[in-house]
């Protein structure tokens, strides 16, 4: 099993460690509910560097990007992220993902651990494939580590405990700033629908900026209330929600595809044929968001029945925030309303379909109600 | 608790038994609930409810996963702790005590079925 660097201080810390995708890591330090409540209410550092940093440089990066993913970083300026997706020919999602753009030459993503090898592989075999070889470099960052620092109070504790980087305050969403030589990475991103911080920071200094952090009142958190808190903030989860079976139209991340229909030059891009026969056929499935009004904890895999015909839940769990069970389903697209009813141990149970987020600025969303 | 650890009786389910004359008392054990992790769901049976041992009696949801509980001895159910199902996190603070889940009165307490502590920790350890 692979360690992050900061593996001892987790130890440390009580984790209980757990395996992930072949990483060796903490799933929480006592109690997962008490964390994801930290979160909600001051602020939690995640050590989430299985996750896999890479750059992609180059003349053509822009070029062989604006190729190989469904958003247009031709949108971005300099120092500003996009969410975006590699998709299959097909349109399915290999992986989901961030792209930063530090300049037109030069651009990191990070991607899922458990997708990072097939990832990799996917995108040399298209720099061959689109006639990049050569031009665009594409290279995995291993002395690398990824710490989300979240909360509403992440940004203020992360200012006080480092006052050279209190800059990073003014970030706009989706924006990011590098410090120290590039030791220091902050992007105002994150997985858990609070405010905050994901920082990439290299080895040779990463354990005293966890130290620094742990002295400043950051809660060490977990990668299981890192999921409870995505799935209240209505965040897909690679695996379970998205996969190469579903494109981003059945995957409620339309909004995530680019179509350059008013650019003067139009784009091409990996899937986006299959896109548009999609389109033009009608979506068949699509993700909502899924309230258990009985107890009981929803899990993913479970059935779902709506009027126009059965679904799947495909992220499931129990919300810490709303004290009941949520999830997301895909169900079939032509479904309206907010009925349905679910399959829980051979028992048909009602709940309710809603519009997530299912949590926003740490309260229940009261929009999500159809 | 009344009794020693030593003194309970145990699954290799994880459950506990404490067996007062005919009235055996069942819960799950601390290893358990440290495995489960936080608890936010606990179903117990209803009183009247006749087992047989090894039947499914009540269910414990964690924020990890859903774990039925087994009912260790053949027997008819004459309590249910109901504070559980608006404090469920009651198994994971004191899985020996408040977090008892239901009693049973037994009909054939084959006893000899279940194991000792010494034998269960053997079962955990390895």
């Amino acid at each position: 099993m692979k360690k992050t660097t900061l593996y001892d201080k987790h130890i440390e810390a009580s984790a209980k460690m757990v395996d992930f995708a072949g990483w060796g890591m903490p799933l929480h330090y006592g109690s997962q509910i008490s964390e994801h409540k930290s979160v909600r209410s001051d602020a939690g550092i995640f050590d989430v560097s299985h996750m896999r940093f890479l750059s992609i440089g180059g003349e053509d990066a822009t070029a062989f990007l604006r190729l190989l993913i469904c958003g247009d970083v031709q949108t971005l300026i300099d120092g500003q992220g996009l969410y975006s997706c590699l998709l299959t020919e097909q349109g399915g999602i290999i992986d989901d993902l961030i792209v930063y753009k530090i300049n037109s030459n030069d651009y990191r993503m990070v991607v899922n651990a458990g997708t990072a090898t097939k990832d990799i592989a996917w995108m040399e075999k298209q720099l061959n494939a689109l006639g990049f070889a050569g031009k665009v470099t594409l290279s995995e960052h291993n002395d690398k580590n990824i710490l989300a620092l979240q909360g509403p109070n992440a940004c203020a504790k992360f200012a006080a405990a480092f006052p050279e980087y209190a800059a990073a305050q003014e970030l706009d969403k989706f924006h990011f700033a590098s410090y120290a030589d590039g030791d220091v990475f902050v992007a105002r991103t994150g997985y858990t629908g609070e405010d905050g911080y994901e920082v990439v920071i290299s080895d040779s200094v990463v354990i005293d900026f966890w130290d620094k952090l742990m002295a400043s009142g950051f809660v060490p958190t977990g990668l299981g209330c890192r999921d409870t808190l995505r799935l209240e903030a209505g965040m897909s989860l690679y695996g379970n929600d998205l996969d190469e079976e579903h494109s981003p139209l059945s995957s409620a991340l339309s909004w995530a595809v680019h179509w350059n229909k008013d650019a003067a030059e139009p784009r091409d891009f990996i899937g986006k044929n299959h896109l548009l026969q999609e389109k033009e056929a009608g979506v068949q499935q699509k993700i909502v968001g899924i309230y258990m009004t009985t107890p009981g904890v929803l899990r993913s895999g479970t059935k779902v029945t709506t009027e126009q015909g059965e679904g799947v839940l495909t992220s499931g769990g129990f919300s810490p925030t709303l004290n009941h069970s949520i999830a997301l389903a895909r169900i079939p697209f032509a479904h309206k309303g907010s009925e349905c009813s679910l399959t829980i141990r051979d028992k048909e149970v009602a709940a309710k379909i809603v519009r997530p987020p299912f949590v926003k600025d740490g309260k229940a969303n009261e929009k999500m109600i159809y | 608790m009344s009794k020693k650890l030593e003194e309970l009786k145990y699954t290799d389910s994880h459950e506990w038994v404490s067996l007062e004359g005919d009235t055996a008392t069942v819960g799950i054990t601390e290893h358990a609930q440290e495995q489960l992790g936080d608890i936010v769901f606990v179903e117990v049976p209803e009183v009247g409810a006749n087992f047989t041992a090894g039947d499914n009696a009540a269910v414990i949801e964690s924020v990890k996963a859903a774990s039925d509980i087994f009912s260790p001895l053949d027997g008819e159910v004459v309590a249910a702790n109901e504070t559980l199902s608006g404090s469920p996190e009651i198994v994971n603070s004191s899985p020996y005590e408040d977090g008892w889940l239901f009693k049973i009165k037994v009909s054939a307490a084959d006893v000899n079925k279940l194991l000792s502590l010494e034998a269960y920790q053997k079962l955990i350890d390895s």
